[in-house]
């Protein structure tokens, strides 16, 4: 690796930190790392909080207008390509399934993932659901993906061109 | 209980999807936080660096919000004190296998997907919050399982 692709990797990395902490910092100030504040939006039949439809609206809204423009670039400013989900793939049970289980989690408990995380940055205060929700959420996540991984290993075993390909392509980046 | 923030919750909102959109710009990923940190142990080199980094900035910027953005009407979340450890649980087991299956949360699909003009996200999106509204509802109430 030459010196100018190791400076172009960290120069990539630190803007990966960069996105982090603004999305972080968005996160704090809108209020969504506070669980009450997410379930007094979600519950309905109580007195309604509808602030969480300004975070939604905000966020949608800037990343609406910036990622067809974004996307029209051939690549990303300091990686090689565009890795996105494919917009067009077919709905499925599964992602219909995970969005409802995803959904009662969330109304029980008022965290998504991001607000999730963020609770790392609010201990010793936040330790309970800190020590309690977040590996919760995390073994759920995981075990989720174990037979996945499983498979994926075992079809790398057998198909030992692949495993060299793999290991002679450079990572991204 | 809270109140209606509604100019916070807005620019929260618009630093979310700058953070969202710097992402795509800079380094051509999608800021899904299920997605990263589910990833995240079977990663390696870069593709490991580069999430790591991700969720520590989240944190960072979390953190930064929590000691200065008292102006800005912030305050870090301090844990629920009579919220049952059975129910944490069960929420935390439930929200990480529904998004890991789901293949993404509120950022994934919520913001980036619609953003993306994704069909599946939208789907997602309506399911999970149609989900969660009615969950938080009849729990709170009709059930008052807890207050």
């Amino acid at each position: 690796m030459s010196a100018n692709s190791k400076f172009s990797t960290v120069r990539a990395l630190l803007a990966v930190f960069g996105a982090g902490l603004v999305f972080g910092a968005g996160l704090a100030l809108s209020g969504m790392t506070h669980p009450e504040k997410v379930l007094d939006f979600l519950d309905l039949a109580g007195p309604w909080d509808p602030s969480l439809l300004f975070v939604l609206a905000g966020a949608t809204g800037v990343a609406s207008i910036a990622f067809p423009l974004i996307l029209r670039l051939t690549k990303p400013l300091l990686a090689h390509h565009f890795d996105l989900p494919d917009a067009s793939a077919g709905i499925d049970r599964r992602l219909a399934t995970g969005a409802v289980l995803f959904g009662l989690g969330w109304g029980l408990g008022g965290y998504c993932p991001g607000p999730a995380i963020a609770l790392l940055a609010a201990l010793p205060d936040s330790g309970r659901e800190a020590m309690i929700f977040l590996p919760s959420m995390l073994a759920g996540l995981w075990l989720a993906r174990l037979p996945v991984r499983a498979v994926r290993r075992q079809t790398a075993r057998r198909s030992v061109a692949n495993a060299e390909l793999r290991a002679a392509t450079p990572d991204r980046v | 209980m809270s109140s209606f923030t509604p100019i916070s919750a807005l620019l929260g909102g618009l630093l979310i999807g700058t953070g969202a959109s710097w992402l795509v710009l800079s380094f051509g990923r999608i800021a899904g936080v299920s997605g990263i940190v589910g990833a995240l142990p079977s990663s390696h080199g870069n593709e490991f660096a580069w999430r790591a980094l991700f969720l520590l900035g989240l944190v960072v910027g979390a953190g930064l919000l929590y000691r200065y953005g008292a102006p800005f009407g912030v305050s870090a979340p301090v844990s629920r004190s009579g919220f049952p450890a059975w129910e944490l649980i069960t929420s935390g087991l439930l929200v990480g296998y529904g998004t890991a299956i789901g293949k993404g949360c509120t950022s994934g699909h919520g913001v980036c997907g619609l953003a993306n003009r994704s069909p599946r996200s939208l789907l997602a999106t309506a399911l999970f919050f149609g989900t969660g509204l009615l969950t938080a509802s009849v729990l709170r109430h009709w059930l008052e399982i807890w207050r």
